[in-house]
């Protein structure tokens, strides 16, 4: 199971890698695709059918907003050879100074990483006590079968009263920069 | 938005229909299988995506740009509003109670009011996802 | 710990992108790396051996779920995203038509 995992999740990196390096951003987007459809097959192994649905509908509503933008613009990013050659020789002069601040900051962020997970337990053993009380109470108290839904609209139904204003707002958010006509 | 050709119109009138049923049948089953009211948004979303890709967007018939999924936007998240505030006035005097009968687990009305919100918050998040595609297309 | 570490390891490349890119289309693929790796992690951490989906079948004993909790929050989470996504992208909109370019050096200036 965490070999199966760790395999999905590997190619998942190598399409995020391609995605920020490939120079036509039309083919940077779809090479963003695989992360986000490499994310479905993993919540399928790991028993998650509501996020499976959600995200591979979402994914592609993504692409699609997405592409809506690149296809008007010049769809490549800007190449300025002066600019990189100037970024070059400043890298020469920092070079020491890069490659040390670099490896702190890894070290630093994987000393984080390293302390937030050591109070996790490893995959497929975790269980919290107040998952337990969902999973047991959950049926009888919302006579909901499918206890995601019982979670999110009766336990936790200021959760997703949340969820629906920022949708609403963003949404008013989007029609208002996109507007046609501006007040002149 | 200009239309496409007629194969993809003709295959739009197959599919299309297909999709709003699927919609439509998680939606009322989202307490009993997976799916719920998230999925359902964008699912019927999509449905209407294909048909204003393949038609053009004179299928709709909107006076301004905007104004029907705006209203329908707003018609949800007002359903959800008032099935809320009605537990915290009439009913059990707190907010956001399952103040319906409960029934029985399993069958397709049960589980007092959580049906209703699927219900309401699915048409909001199909509403508003059709109005960024909107905005963003035409 | 090794799905963990991994995960850890794409957040980081989203974090690279966010930080180094200069195109606005590329920090929004950033940004949306590093948010579904934070559902994988999430999901990863919900997950229990042999369990099953969290939808009650038949009243059966010894049948383990897997945790509800996580994938709740997951859900709201990953709307959010697309319609974080798609206020980015309509500020990217805005800027092309003003400025001609998705460089942020180029859109730096602020007057007008």
């Amino acid at each position: 199971m965490e070999l199966l995992l760790s395999i999905i999740l590997g190619l998942m990196i190598l399409g995020a890698i391609y995605a920020l390096f490939a120079r036509d951003l039309m083919s940077a987007l779809i090479s963003c695709g695989i992360v986000g459809y490499g994310l479905v097959i993993c919540f399928l192994l790991l028993q998650a059918p509501d996020l499976a649905i959600v995200q591979i509908v979402v994914e592609t509503i993504t692409l699609l907003i997405m592409i809506a933008v690149v296809l008007d613009s010049s769809r490549e990013e800007l190449k300025e050879k002066k600019a990189a050659e100037v970024k070059l020789s400043h890298f020469r002069k920092w070079y020491v100074m890069n490659v040390i601040l670099i490896i702190v900051c890894l070290v630093v962020l994987l000393y984080f990483f390293k302390e937030v997970t050591s109070t996790l337990d490893p995959l497929g053993k975790h269980l919290t006590r107040m998952s337990t009380a969902y999973i047991e109470y959950a049926a009888e108290k919302t006579g909901s079968a499918n206890l995601v839904t019982g979670v999110l609209f009766d336990f936790r139904g200021y959760d997703t009263l949340g969820e629906a204003t920022i949708l609403f707002t963003a949404v008013i958010g989007v029609l208002t920069i996109l507007r046609v006509k501006g007040k002149k | 938005m200009i239309g496409m050709t007629l194969i993809l119109k003709k295959i739009n009138q197959l599919i299309v229909g297909l999709i709003f049923l699927y919609g439509i049948y998680i939606i009322t089953h989202g307490h009993l299988t997976p799916g719920g009211c998230f999925a359902v948004g964008a699912v019927i979303a999509g449905a209407f995506f294909l048909l204003v890709l393949a038609y053009g967007s004179d299928i709709l018939k909107l006076r301004k740009r905007e104004e029907g999924s705006s209203v329908a936007e707003s018609t949800g998240i007002f359903i959800f509003l008032v099935l809320a505030f009605t537990a915290l006035i009439i009913v059990t005097r707190i907010f956001f109670t399952n103040y319906l009968p409960k029934g029985i687990t399993g069958e397709l009305i049960s589980s007092g009011v959580i049906p209703l919100y699927n219900i309401a918050v699915g048409i909001e998040v199909a509403a508003a996802l059709f109005n960024t595609f909107l905005a963003l297309y035409l | 710990m090794t799905t963990y570490l991994l995960c850890f390891v794409l957040f980081l490349v989203g974090l690279f992108g966010v930080l180094t890119k200069r195109n606005i289309i590329k920090i929004a693929i950033g940004l949306i790396i590093m948010e579904l790796s934070l559902f994988m992690f999430f999901a990863l951490i919900g997950y229990v051996d042999n369990g099953i989906a969290p939808i009650i079948v038949e009243k059966t004993e010894n049948t383990k779920f897997v945790d509800p909790l996580p994938q709740a929050i997951v859900l709201t989470a990953i709307v959010i995203g697309l319609a974080t996504t798609a206020m980015l992208m309509a500020i990217a909109i805005r800027l092309y038509k003003k400025y001609n370019t998705f460089d942020i050096r180029k859109i730096a200036n602020l007057k007008g």
